[in-house]
């Protein structure tokens, strides 16, 4: 079982943080500070797993990877495989990359709830849901496709609004 | 700021199918995204805080503005602030019918809320009503929402509207809600055991990912119950089949590689079936080597499948080829260059080398290299996989390079988890006990604070007991080894308390016995002690002890004593002593001093800390006393088990609530049910009770192999009738009063699991260098390490045998003692029918049809022979309709059957026997659930 998604960037702030069990909010900070300083004293070129018991409790590993700014964090149990879930943050970057169209730290952020989109159809209750990008990217467009339509009224502030038709 | 530059780009790309933000929003991540201190950022969010609690209290606030502002609620609960002002307006949004709204309510509560949470209760309705919805997007948004708010009390709740939906029409939303009633299943698997039948139902869904979903759950209730899977093993083997042959979609492909995530749960899944199952793990010979075979090693995800794939060879009893096929895919992983394949590959050794010892050999300089890599990581699963290979041979290179990196890391959980290893290994395998007590000394030196105090009684112990053999000589020079080593250490600052407790108990026992310290040298050094580490009241009071002793040796010698100025001072500030304890032991020492020679050598005689002390249970010596007493009319006493029996009602209660102080007013009436439900509880933790429809069965007399069950149930009829008689407080009062240990003199427990083995060393083989272009500094080390394994393997054995004198080891099995290359088949098969005994037909009827057929054995192979023809060719059919028909297929063959193959002598009675035993496991579990076959034929 995946017991944690986490995002951050390389100076330790959380961009996204997912707990697939309830913790609390100073349990959950607790923990990302944890990871981040364990990621952090990490050499370059080296394995992409850690042993985390000491954070998670026993028989926790954690598999990272380092893109640009961001660190993508999974944290899972031992009936999972490490390698499988390194292909699972490839899966989660190839679909967010082609959601956002080459994403950024910055697209992360400002599209919370898009990436938490994302994410649920990835990973369900701590279960890999679903591994093609292409899946995943049409149940997140369809989704998009109904919010908007059942959404008469216009959600874009006006001050943001002026933006719109530069893309 | 790196990221603001994008910043631009952002704003222009603004939303994208309404995941639009405002400014405000735009403007807090931005300067928090500037803040140059955590202090700034808490003053930031703060500030915001104060906005959105503002806000959110003026009425009639546009809907689209409250999605801003809940989104802006998650955000700073991410930041790890308290967002819990806002959270009832994130279940307002719930309600919302606008399924952007809806789904924005959704997330923000399954990120605020837990399932115990007091706002759930206004949710649960809106989930019901959604689980109901036309859109199945709502759906879809409701079961992620219940896989994290729904807790045990709520389950019922939403229950049937997801089983309902396990037949929806959208794949997306079965699958969906198969994991929610996974999710279910984790939380409380009593509320859906009836319904597990629908999980493999769903096996033969027609679309492959709601089949890839099911294997989830059912990953989950195989680890719980092998043998009601039993019959599923043919099934996941021809899904594999047909995995692997590209059977499915091509939209299932990954890199390459056809649904890599269904083929590593299929093989996670078959190990668990196949593990000490023979035949189960025949039906996965073939399927498993084609695998191997087609994988691709160049991808990471090919490599993933090439580790599943070892990972369920190391469960299952496996081939030659395969172990050879694993063997070799080892060796690549090891051999490449990235660090990941590595760290696979070192583990897969972990796990090979339980089955074939030999197969480190090949691998010696890699796993060097692998010890001294930078990363960490890696370094941990090599020591991990040392661990696993330690033998006698081995143990001194391995223990001390543990030792070394113990020492050199900070990682507080790792270094308590490598120091117990390395005591683990020291007191296994430890070729003299010199050498234990320097790793001893350094572990405690250097972790001293991490490990179990355990450890340091044993340690105590095996100062005091010696080799165990009657050689004082030997005796006198370990203690003396272990004195010079500790007067040494004591020099050095900070030393962890309990170490301090064990050098202080050594000196104080052995210090002075041979006469080359004298009393006043050791003494002065424990002052020092008691002086250096005042605040550690433990120390303390081992340091007067050790005092205590050594004064009475002197005096018991007759020697004159002279007390150290310091030491007296010390008893002084001990006697004023906030602790009682430390109080009671500088009195016993002071009045210790005043007695002549021969009571000190009564109360502390020499050396006499592994003798048993004689306790007078009785008193008896008191007896003149109570007699005096008695004839001056005082009231005779009454035993605690009178007593008990008199009180008893009251002391159930107290005993069960120890939290509840007053029970004055609990009368006998309310209590009246509870004694006859405690002791069925407390004999089920004793002896594992079979049902009652087995136990009559038990005892009908008719064969040998029964006898182990009667017992059981002997015992079980004895432990009842003693509950029934007394109930649960003479029960303590008898043990209490039996259970006295046999505790040593002079303050050390005995504790019974000393696992020092006096093995001793073994002459270690060379190792034949075969590649001389190596830097022989490693090649050393590989020899040390590896061994000779003709030598190792003869060593283990003579080592196990030879532990069976030597006191102590017995207590704790060495999980790495010698396993047989491999143990034959049909013992591991016997050894699994103690396991699960509860059977609902009769197994000794079954026995006695078997042993008429004696003589028809091969007859009895032919069957298995025709149901195997059923299940084992995989048809050629395409797509998943034929997963569904071979499905059925199988299980129509075997009806409610699944046999073991064993080959064995046709005449050998006791093969038979455990042959049926076999069966009869293999027969229960289906027959126990017929119902299951029905949903799977249709």
């Amino acid at each position: 079982m995946i017991k944690a998604v986490m995002m951050m960037n390389t100076q330790g702030k959380p961009r996204v943080a997912k707990f697939y069990d309830f913790l609390l909010v100073e349990k959950q900070q607790e923990l990302i500070r944890g990871v981040f300083s364990v990621l952090s004293s990490r050499p370059e070129n080296v394995s992409n797993f850690l042993e985390i018991d000491s954070l998670f409790g026993p028989d926790s590993r954690l598999v990272y990877k380092h893109y640009a700014t961001l660190y993508f964090v999974l944290v899972f149990d031992g009936s999972e495989n490490e390698l499988a879930m390194l292909d699972l943050i490839q899966v989660l970057v190839e679909t967010l990359d082609k959601c956002f169209s080459n994403v950024c730290e910055l697209d992360i952020v400002f599209n919370y709830s898009k990436m938490h989109t994302v994410l649920d159809e990835i990973v369900f209750g701590g279960q890999v849901l679903e591994t093609r990008s292409d899946e995943i990217l049409k149940a997140v467009e369809e989704i998009s496709k109904l919010e908007a339509a059942s959404n008469s009224i216009s959600l874009v502030p006006k001050s943001v609004s002026g933006w719109r038709g530069g893309r | 700021m790196e990221q603001l530059k994008t910043i631009g780009r952002e704003l222009a790309m603004g939303s994208q199918g309404g995941f639009g933000q405002s400014k405000e929003f735009l403007d807090l991540v931005k300067s928090i995204g500037e803040a140059r201190s955590k202090a700034e950022e808490d003053r930031i969010v703060l500030s915001e805080i104060d906005i959105l609690k503002r806000k959110l209290l003026e009425p009639d606030i546009p809907k689209r503005k409250m999605k801003e502002y809940i989104i802006r609620l998650v955000y700073i609960e991410m930041l790890g602030h308290d967002a819990s002002f806002g959270y009832i307006h994130a279940v307002k949004m719930t309600h919302d019918d606008n399924l952007l709204l809806k789904r924005t309510g959704y997330l923000a509560v399954t990120l605020f809320l837990n399932e115990d949470h007091d706002l759930i209760i206004l949710i649960v309705n809106t989930i019901q009503k959604d689980l109901r919805s036309d859109n199945y997007l709502v759906v879809c948004a409701a079961l992620n929402a219940i896989c994290r708010l729904i807790n045990e009390e709520t389950i019922p709740a939403v229950l049937p509207q997801v089983v309902d939906l396990l037949n929806h029409q959208k794949e997306a939303v079965r699958k969906k809600a198969i994991m929610a009633l996974h999710r279910f299943h984790r939380k409380s698997p009593s509320s859906v055991s009836h319904l597990i039948s629908n999980f493999r139902k769903r096996l033969c869904d027609n679309d492959p990912g709601v089949m890839g979903a099911t294997l989830c759950p059912l990953f989950d209730l195989i680890t719980e119950d092998v043998s009601s899977y039993k019959d599923l093993v043919s099934s996941f083997v021809s899904i594999l089949k047909q995995v692997t042959e590209r059977r499915l979609p091509k939209s299932y492909d990954y890199h390459q590689m056809p649904a890599p995530f269904i083929q590593i749960k299929l093989l996670k899944i078959m190990a668990l079936l196949g593990c000490g199952d023979k035949s189960a793990s025949e039906i996965m010979y073939m399927v498993l080597g084609d695998l191997f075979r087609k994988c691709d090693s160049s991808t990471n995800i090919g490599n993933a499948i090439l580790y599943e794939c070892i990972r369920c060879i190391s469960c299952i009893i496996p081939s030659p080829k395969l172990l050879e096929a694993a063997a070799d895919a080892i060796s690549k992983f090891l051999k490449s260059d990235s660090h990941n394949l590595k760290y696979m590959g070192i583990d897969g050794l972990g796990r090979l080398i339980k089955i074939s010892p030999d197969i480190a050999e090949q691998h010696q300089l890699a796993v060097i290299d692998c010890l001294e890599d930078p990363d960490d990581t890696l370094k941990r699963k090599t020591f991990e996989l040392l661990y696993k290979m330690t033998k006698s041979s081995n143990v001194e290179v391995i223990v001390d390079r543990m030792t070394d990196y113990m020492i050199s890391i900070n990682d507080n959980h790792y270094k308590t988890e490598i120091a117990s290893r390395c005591v683990e290994l020291a007191e296994q395998f430890a070729p003299s006990n010199q050498w234990f007590i320097q790793i001893m000394n350094k572990v405690f030196e250097h972790a001293g604070d991490l490990v179990n105090i355990k450890v340091a009684h044993n340690l105590m112990r095996l100062i005091a007991e010696g080799f165990g053999e009657d050689d004082d000589d030997a005796d006198s020079k370990l203690r003396l080894s272990a004195v010079e080593s500790y007067l040494q250490i004591m020099s050095e600052p900070k030393l962890p308390s309990l170490f301090l407790q064990v050098i202080s108990w050594v000196l104080g026992e052995y210090g002075t016995a041979d006469g080359k310290y004298s009393a006043s040298y050791i003494s002065g050094k424990l002052c020092d002690v008691a002086d250096a580490y005042s605040s550690d009241e433990t120390v303390k009071g081992y340091a007067v002890s050790a005092l205590m002793k050594i004064y009475a040796f002197e005096i018991a010698s007759g020697r004159k004593v002279d007390v150290l100025p310091e030491c007296q001072s010390l008893i002084e500030e001990l006697l004023a002593s906030h602790s009682t304890d430390l109080q009671q032991r500088a009195y016993e020492l002071q009045a210790l001093l005043a007695l002549d020679a021969r009571a000190v050598e009564s109360i502390l005689p020499l050396d006499a800390s592994c003798e048993d002390i004689e306790v007078d249970k009785d008193l008896s010596f008191l007896n003149g006393y109570i007699q005096q007493a008695i004839e001056s009319g005082a009231q005779p006493y009454i035993s605690e088990r009178e007593r008990s029996c008199m009180l008893e009602t009251t002391d159930y209660h107290s005993r069960d609530h120890h939290e509840v102080p007053s029970h004055a007013l609990r009368f006998e009436a309310y209590e009246r049910p509870k004694p006859s439900s405690l002791p069925t509880q407390a004999s089920t933790e004793l002896v594992p009770v079979p049902e009652p429809s087995y136990y009559s069965e038990a005892h009908q007399p008719i064969s040998t192999s029964s006898v182990s069950e009667r017992e059981s149930s002997e015992i079980k009829l004895r432990l009842d009738g003693v509950k029934q008689k007394w109930g649960r407080p003479s029960y303590q009062s008898s043990t209490s009063a039996s259970s006295t240990p046999p505790q040593a003199a002079n303050g050390t427990s005995s504790h019974p699991d000393v696992g020092v083995g006096s093995s001793s060393l073994k002459p270690r083989s060379s190792y034949e260098s075969k590649k001389p272009e190596i830097d022989p500094e490693k090649q050393r080390l590989a020899a040390s390490l590896f061994g000779g394994s003709s030598s190792s393997r003869s060593d283990r054995k003579s080592s196990s045998g030879g532990h069976k004198p030597a006191k102590g080891t017995a207590s704790k099995p060495p999980k790495e003692n010698p396993i047989p290359v491999q143990p034959p088949p049909d013992l591991l098969d016997f050894g699994e029918p103690t396991a699960t005994s509860v059977t609902a037909t009769d197994p000794f009827k079954e026995l006695e049809g078997l042993m008429d057929s004696l003589s028809q054995d091969g007859g009895s192979t032919d069957v298995m022979g025709v149901l195997y023809s059923d299940a084992a060719p995989v048809t050629t059919t395409t797509s998943v309709d034929s997963l569904l028909s071979e499905l059925s297929d199988s299980s129509k063959g075997n009806p409610g059957t699944y046999q073991s193959q064993t080959s064995k002598g046709p005449n050998s009675k006791e093969a038979l026997e455990k042959d049926a035993l076999v069966r009869q496991m293999g027969v229960n579990p289906t027959s126990q659930n017929p119902t299951l076959f029905k949903d799977l034929l249709g």
